[in-house]
């Protein structure tokens, strides 16, 4: 672009007016989607943040200021609680699996096995389909009396899936029982089996873009297979696995969509995360202001991921 | 060597024994829909069906075909549309920067990573004052504007890629902003917006949140009717799993036409620049 400028800038008289009159288009095309985003994203971000410190918690709006209330109260919820233990533990639940299948098929693919092609999009297709396909289905597969269990009864093992109510390693904590709830074992199987194929993807991305000769080299040095991926691919594929994380992790925190046709929040809660709450509270409750909080908290919660992402990102390149 | 010889095979039974797993709704989706209703008892799951029945089909269309057209009509429309801001945009982002440029469009990008709940209270309240609540063209508005960010730049990835030198000669000869976007950019970008917009109708068609919470009843686009099919307790498991299949079918045809470029628009979401 530099070039660009100093060219026109030489022939100054005749180009400054055409100069000018593109960079007037300029504006004109990136003006609309500009302004959308700054009213769309940042204002009604404020808007939202606003709403959540007021008293507007009945079906007539009522902006008079309630200060950190709506948020005290959450906290000391048993439902909210219930929430950020099992936001916690099915993200870090999910985030594991996903990159351990992902990295592990992409390293068995990666040996230029016949058949690779149909392989790969077995594992990619879940990700062309909705969450609610994939919670409707899994619903079913994971159904206690149905489904999977039908093999696994004959092993004389019997989960109750999605409908069990323990708590695993659980201790009490505040209101609740802090522990990974057995239930959301049940849906991580389905969240997996959706989005394997992302991290599959980037990794394999990520394995071709290994020059061979890399490791051609260390095969002369004599160094096994096992510690070419060890020493060598792995490092190398640190920054898809970052990638990875931040992207499961903003999808984990702020998922909705396959646990409200999968499960809905569940017994005592075993399956409730921020996102049905605040669907449930404010569109079917009316608790504005309450909804407000809890969708703050969760674009905080995503923020302290993506922020930082952003900004390394952006700064890599210039 | 001898490693090499005895990892092969393993390797095979591990991929077949994941692609097992993988295909198993799809065959339990498959075979349940294609059951009569008398052999939906829940100890026959797994076996196949002893004639074909393709009446579960015929029910779930019938309740779904309201349904499915509002998802056409919604996505089509925001697909193009959004796809058109994103390459403007894109195109001013690419190779027309300025001071600032680069911090507005990490500013836009943070839009696409946003939960959706932080902005819903005020979207709904602005749509019920725009006229827009509950229709199929306030459902298009909302995809277009938060459809900006990741079109945006999908776009400007792709035109970074397009060699300034390019723009700089048709400059010479006499073009100007919009010949430059319109015999350059666009000709040139083709399978960009083929990658964009299988992405796009890919998303939209799967969305979950803004359509039940922006529609009701006759509105709602395919996914909500699904949902609310499966939350029926009278509703058969055959007409619950032929109406998953037929919901899914578009964007899996997609996948399995064009698979390529969906990876190609899944990895330009994550890998930026």
């Amino acid at each position: 672009m530099e070039a660009v400028r100093k060219e026109t800038a030489k022939g100054e008289k005749t180009s400054k007016k055409s100069y000018s009159s593109d960079q007037w288009m300029a504006l004109a095309f990136l003006l609309p989607s500009f302004l959308l985003i700054v009213i769309f994203v940042y204002g009604f971000i404020g808007w939202t943040g606003y709403v959540s410190l007021s008293n507007w918690n009945s079906l007539i709006p009522d902006f008079s200021f309630a200060g950190l209330k709506n948020y005290v109260y959450l906290f000391s919820d048993f439902r909210f609680q219930a929430d950020l233990r099992n936001t916690f533990f099915f993200t870090i639940l999910f985030i594991g699996l996903v990159i351990l299948f992902g990295l592990s098929l992409a390293i068995l693919l990666d040996q230029k096995l016949k058949g690779e092609s149909i392989f790969r999009n077995i594992f990619f297709f879940p990700m062309a389909l909705s969450f609610v396909v994939t919670g409707v289905v899994w619903q079913w597969l994971l159904n206690p009396s149905t489904g999977i269990n039908l093999f696994l009864n004959t092993f004389g093992i019997t989960p109750k899936w999605y409908t069990d109510t323990t708590i695993l390693a659980g201790f009490q904590w505040g209101q609740i029982e802090f522990g990974l709830p057995a239930a959301l074992i049940a849906v991580g199987i389905a969240a997996v089996w959706q989005m394997t194929g992302f991290s599959l993807a980037m990794y394999i991305a990520g394995l071709r873009a290994i020059p061979d000769e890399t490791r051609e080299a260390a095969r002369m040095d004599g160094a096994s297979e096992f510690q070419i991926y060890r020493q060598i691919i792995l490092p190398q594929l640190r920054p898809i696995t970052v990638s990875v994380i931040i992207i499961m992790a903003h999808i984990s925190l702020k998922i909705f969509d396959l646990i409200y046709s999968m499960t809905g929040p569940g017994a005592n809660f075993v399956t409730d995360v921020p996102g049905v709450y605040m669907f449930e509270t404010t569109f079917r409750g009316n608790y504005y202001a309450n909804g407000a909080a809890i969708a703050m908290i969760m674009l905080i919660s995503v923020a302290v991921f993506m922020v930082p992402y952003l900004l390394n990102n952006r700064k890599g390149e210039a | 060597m001898v490693i090499r010889a005895f990892t092969k095979p393993a390797s095979y039974f591990v991929l077949i024994a994941v692609s097992l797993f993988f295909l198993m709704p799809v065959y339990v989706m498959i075979i349940t829909s294609l059951k009569p209703l008398d052999e939906i008892t829940l100890d026959q799951m797994w076996t196949l069906p002893s004639s074909l029945d393709f009446s579960s089909y015929g029910e779930a269309f019938s309740k779904l075909a309201p349904n499915l057209m509002n998802s056409f009509y919604l996505v089509i429309p925001a697909t193009l549309l959004s796809a058109l801001l994103g390459a403007m945009s894109g195109y001013v982002l690419s190779k027309w920067r300025f001071r600032g440029s680069e911090i507005l469009f990490t500013l836009m990008l943070f839009g696409m990573f946003i939960p959706y709940q932080s902005i819903l209270i005020p979207l709904i309240q602005f749509l019920r004052e725009a006229g827009l609540y509950n229709s199929i063209p306030g459902l298009i508005f909302v995809h277009v504007v938060y459809g900006i960010p990741i079109t945006t730049l999908m776009f400007r990835n792709f035109y970074v890629n397009i060699p300034d030198e390019m723009i700089e000669s048709a400059k010479i000869d006499g073009a100007n902003f919009l010949g430059v976007f319109r015999h350059i950019m666009i000709p040139l970008s083709v399978s960009g917006f083929v990658v964009v917009a299988i992405w796009q109708f890919t998303n939209i068609w799967n969305e979950f949140l803004f359509a039940v919470t922006i529609t009701t009843a006759d509105q709602q686009p395919v996914m909500v009717a699904l949902q609310n099919l499966s939350g029926s307790q009278i509703v058969q498991w055959n007409v619950q799993m032929a109406g998953a299949l037929v919901a899914a079918l578009p964007t899996l045809l997609v996948y399995i036409l064009l698979g390529k470029y969906f990876v190609r628009g899944l990895l330009a979401g994550s890998v930026k620049g």
